[in-house]
């Protein structure tokens, strides 16, 4: 317990997270300070560019083994699977409609890119070393759980089908484009290309993710400002529980693998992490009746806040416990 | 100077739906429009702002066309397809042109 707390202390310490909480506290204050969209976006291109350049760079320095092909199904299983249980959970504790319990779902099977990035930037601080393919694991994740969340939908009656063009958005959107081309490039270009541009993604690297998660601040305070009118009691418990049975899901397939510490506590992230961007994209498309604030608060306004600063000391101290590292 | 009636239709809509709307809209023969960024709004759906949104999923574009007014049922028809179950307001307005063989 005293490790849990000093973690979550030293994570709720770091400038990356007092960055956050100072974005949330400004926009709860009802500041004026934003992040302008284009700068926001540019931010969001170099992180993601940076996270999928390094973990390419890492693969192609360590060498690719079997667990990358299990960890990849693994990922595919838990995105698709994990939005049943929080249906089920949703059904249990909130009073939501199918529909809106369906496209909530979707989110929690999905990620949050974000939220990986900083625990990647945690598990660094630590010197704790993670497999550099995690990378990959997280663009696989993004979709499963939408294919997911339509087909609870459908065992309701209400057929909603994925047409080609929704498919072929989700599949290329921008930011899965650019993590699977910076993490092919790093592959290719293996340490030496790292070491070629790492003044530029490696040094700024948390200086960039302090900025960005001040926008994210911003964006979950404007969401928090909105619970009491759009979430009860049972859905914010939902949007802190949901997370922590992901993890451990992740948790569970980290060692049936037998993934490094660091590793595990990546895909524990994953597993907890919601979608905001990807999913509710597709939701807006194809599931038009599910009420998109209630996704996005409990997304963007509960679980992100509870992961970055709760969540990822917990998913750390629990890793560490149990694979011993 | 000589001028001619004309249709202004403006469909409010979700940036995410755009290029649906644009595409069906082509379909149906009109290949004129203009695209603009909303920035905010309120409305039955809450009140929100460009400004902060994380994805494109929230934020609404207009979609403006000009046409002559023989052909504003097929635009509508096509255009109600796509709006129907989505987020959004159409307009339809009379307007007045000066160089009616652009429409």
């Amino acid at each position: 317990m005293a490790d849990i707390l000093s973690l979550a202390a030293d994570n709720l310490l770091s400038p990356v997270i007092l960055s956050f909480i100072l974005g949330v506290s400004a926009a709860l204050a009802r500041s004026d300070l934003s992040v302008p969209e284009a700068v926001a976006k540019g931010l969001s291109i170099y992180l993601l560019f940076a996270i999928g350049f390094k973990g390419g760079a890492s693969v192609a320095s360590h060498g690719v083994d079997a667990t990358l092909v299990a960890t990849l199904a693994a990922g595919l299983v838990l995105s698709a699977g994990l939005p049943m249980i929080a249906f089920n959970l949703l059904k249990i504790m909130t009073k939501m409609s199918r529909t809106d319990a369906a496209a909530v779902a979707g989110h929690y099977g999905s990620i949050s890119i974000v939220t990986f990035v900083a625990a990647t930037s945690v598990l660094q601080g630590r010197g704790i070393s993670s497999e550099g393919y995690m990378v990959a694991v997280a663009a696989v994740m993004e979709a499963p759980a939408i294919l997911s969340a339509l087909w609870l939908i459908s065992t309701g009656g209400t057929e909603k089908r994925m047409d080609g063009a929704l498919l072929r958005e989700i599949l290329l959107n921008g930011s899965i484009v650019l993590l699977i081309g910076a993490f092919v490039i790093g592959v290719v270009t293996g340490e030496e290309g790292l070491a070629s541009i790492s003044s530029f993604i490696v040094a700024p690297f948390t200086g960039v993710l302090c900025l960005f998660l001040l926008d994210m601040g911003l964006v979950a305070g404007r969401g928090l400002r909105d619970v009491r009118g759009v979430l009860g009691g049972g859905a914010i418990a939902f949007g802190m529980l949901m997370p922590v049975i992901g993890s451990l899901a992740g948790l569970a397939a980290a060692l049936l693998i037998g993934l490094s510490t660091g590793g595990a506590v990546l895909l524990m992230v994953l597993s907890a992490s919601a979608s905001y961007i990807a999913v509710p994209a597709a939701m807006r498309v194809a599931l038009p009746e599910a009420n998109p604030s209630i996704y996005l608060t409990l997304s963007l306004g509960i679980t992100f806040p509870f992961n970055l600063t709760v969540g990822i000391p917990l998913y750390v101290t629990l890793a560490r416990l149990v694979t011993g590292g | 100077m000589q001028t001619h009636k004309a249709k202004r239709v403006v469909i409010t809509i979700e940036a995410i739906m755009q290029k649906r709307l644009t595409d069906t809209i082509e379909e149906a023969g009109v290949t004129g429009y203009s695209i603009l960024p909303v920035l905010g709004g309120s409305g039955r759906s809450g009140a929100w702002t460009r400004e902060g949104q994380v994805g494109r999923a929230s934020g609404m574009v207009q979609v403006v066309c000009i046409i002559r007014p023989e052909r504003l049922d097929d635009l509508l028809d096509a255009a109600f397809d796509v709006v129907e179950t989505h987020i959004g307001v159409v307009t339809i307005t009379d307007v007045e042109v000066l160089r009616a063989e652009r429409f």
